[in-house]
């Protein structure tokens, strides 16, 4: 229904890490911490700052703890890092991190052709990671891949999106991000979605993770808000393209997420301006235009 | 019509803008050859209305000066409407001359806008629509309203609600079948498409009523959404997002028709518009403009080789 919105909404910044993963471009060090000490002038209470991840599987992330080092911390913002397994969980700690992320999906085919096993083993890998994040007191959060559909398998169901959702609550993340991957999503499988996770995991502890990829980004996030859904990921300039999609867009932009809640009387805590500024520069630093469409309206030159 | 168990419309009816709006505002003059090939295309896509040129003054509007070769060059399909804007009743008389049998008119919620666009004030305009609204009456032309600035205006900044109410009240009592509300700069969110309309719907019937949403600041689909969440069953959009805006150097104008139908698509409304029939209209008449499609739903669909 149509009804309210939640007051306030926690926008989680994927820009230096879901974002630049998918950018063409390696992005020199300097570069990536300046991006996340802007971002952390914006008033984004969260930023995923880099993933612990093999430098042989992802070499924009090869300097994770340079990174991790580099960046100012300042209080009362999370800088969550990926964590694909206990050995780069805990490089992440040595390194400083305070939060993790770990990522399952809920597509066989996705999980298979990702990280070669299937969706249990990729569950059971984790143990660890939680076991290790529960003793030094770490908050982890779950990513869902694949939610509203699958570059392989095509449509995915939403039983198997609340029985990964469930797996990953219960194994201790406190939030769960659900992500429409290949940005297939459209309202009404978003709305169908949500209504049967929703079912198995308090709406309180979800996150929508939408792509642009079809346009359909800020249209699936308004229903997700309108089911109660008060954590919303974006990137800023709309960095990251689709993988499986060439030249296609991927990551929603914060700046065109950020209007929209401004719009709607919605609480974010961003600074828009400082935000498409920090958009700026970054998109400055690959030689490659916005995908924020704010940004681009604004600019008058 | 029924609501849904969704409480969303059964149909909505996709008013295609690309061949007026969306060229009107592409920079590269278009050939009239290529104007009536892309018409004709659309004309098989199960688009119900396609808005075609506009009897405006060539002096005015360079990429409309072939309104009636084009008017009488393209194929009419039956079911289908041909919608011309009319800006006065000269512009009125030369299409129904040339074959029109559907004429819209343009009213502005801002003063500023009406002022810079067409010279005069908005009561002084309504009164040049009311000649076209009359004599349309006596030959049975319908007519359609479109209401500019409806969540913002470029020169005044922020537009008042009842301000939009009141013009298409007017528009409506002079006979205007249908009020197409535009956010003639994109500047709208949900949350002022969904005050605007609940102002406009104290006045004007919901089924009289149409959005027409700029996707500059990237809300276009956001704000369709809440207004077919309010009941409003008549979209306006153009194939391949054509025409940017005149405001903002560079953004983009209109919402895309291909991205509009996915949405619509996925939600299980009917329009009885063929996706992938759109995208290939979209993907010709961008060949023949040389630029790169405004609809994302093409450009993943290209990229991917598959449709969605």
């Amino acid at each position: 229904a149509s009804g309210g919105y939640p007051k306030r909404v926690k926008v989680v910044e994927v820009g230096p890490r879901d974002g630049l993963q998918n950018e063409k471009n390696v992005v020199p060090t300097p570069v990536k911490i300046n991006l996340i000490n802007m971002l952390s002038e914006t008033g984004l209470q969260v930023i995923e700052a880099t993933s612990f991840v093999s430098p042989k599987w992802v070499p924009q992330m090869a300097d994770h703890t340079e990174v991790m080092q580099g960046i100012n911390k300042l209080p009362g913002i999370s800088y969550p890092v990926l964590t694909p397994n206990l050995k780069g969980f805990q490089a992440a700690v040595a390194a400083g991190a305070k939060e993790v992320s770990i990522f399952g999906a809920a597509s066989e085919l996705f999980t298979k052709k990702n990280i070669n096993c299937s969706i249990e083993e990729s569950l059971e890998r984790f143990d660890e990671v939680m076991k290790a994040a529960r003793e030094a007191s770490i908050p982890v959060r779950g990513y869902v891949s694949c939610v509203l559909g699958c570059p392989y398998e095509g449509k995915i169901s939403a039983a198997k999106v609340a029985e990964v959702s469930k797996k990953l609550y219960s194994m201790g993340c406190y939030e769960i991000s659900l992500g429409d991957t290949i940005g297939v999503g459209t309202p009404g499988s978003m709305k169908e979605m949500l209504t049967v996770v929703m079912k198995e995991v308090p709406v309180g502890a979800l996150a929508v993770h939408c792509h642009d990829t079809y346009g359909q980004a800020l249209a699936n996030i308004l229903v997700a808000l309108q089911m109660g859904v008060s954590v919303v990921d974006a990137s800023v300039a709309g960095l990251g393209g689709c993988p499986y999609a060439q030249g296609a867009s991927g990551n929603v932009a914060t700046e065109d997420l950020v209007y929209m809640l401004n719009g709607l009387g919605i609480h974010t805590g961003v600074d828009l301006q400082k935000l498409m500024d920090t958009g700026t520069f970054i998109c400055s630093a690959l030689n490659r235009r916005t995908n924020s469409k704010v940004s681009q309206a604004s600019c008058r030159l | 019509q029924e609501p849904q168990a969704s409480g969303l419309p059964e149909y909505i009816k996709i008013v295609e803008v690309g061949p007026r709006d969306g060229l009107q505002n592409e920079k590269v003059v278009v050939p009239t050859g290529t104007k009536i090939e892309l018409i004709n295309r659309l004309s098989k896509t199960g688009l119900p209305a396609i808005e075609v040129t506009s009897f405006v003054s060539s002096k005015w509007v360079p990429q409309m000066a072939d309104h009636k070769e084009v008017m009488r060059g393209i194929e009419r399909h039956p079911g289908v409407q041909y919608p011309v804007l009319t800006p006065n009743l000269q512009g009125f008389h030369s299409a129904i001359a040339a074959g029109a049998t559907e004429v819209s008119v343009f009213g502005a919620a801002s003063e500023s806008f009406s002022k810079m666009n067409i010279n005069c004030s908005i009561e002084e305009s309504l009164e040049k629509f009311g000649e076209v609204t009359k004599s349309a009456r006596n030959i049975n032309i319908p007519v359609r309203g479109y209401v500019s600035c409806a969540l913002g205006c470029p020169y005044e900044g922020n537009v008042v609600p009842d301000k939009v109410a009141e013009v298409s009240k007017r528009l409506y009592s002079m006979g205007c079948y249908e009020i197409s509300l535009g956010d003639t700069i994109g500047v709208g969110t949900p949350g002022s498409m969904k005050k605007m309309l609940e102002a406009v719907m104290k006045e004007i019937p919901l089924s009289a009523l149409a959005v027409h949403c700029h996707d500059t600041y990237g809300q276009a689909l956001a704000n369709i959404l809440t207004a077919i969440q309010m009941g409003v069953a008549v979209v306006d959009s153009s194939v391949a997002g054509l025409g940017g805006c005149p405001y903002a150097k560079g953004a983009t104008g209109n919402v895309a028709t291909e991205d509009v139908v996915y949405m619509l698509n996925g939600l299980g409304i009917n329009t009885g518009v063929n996706l992938y029939a759109v995208m290939e209209a979209g993907n010709f008449i961008c060949t023949a403009l040389n630029k790169k499609t405004n609809s994302k739903v093409a450009q993943a669909s290209f990229s991917t080789g598959t449709i969605n």
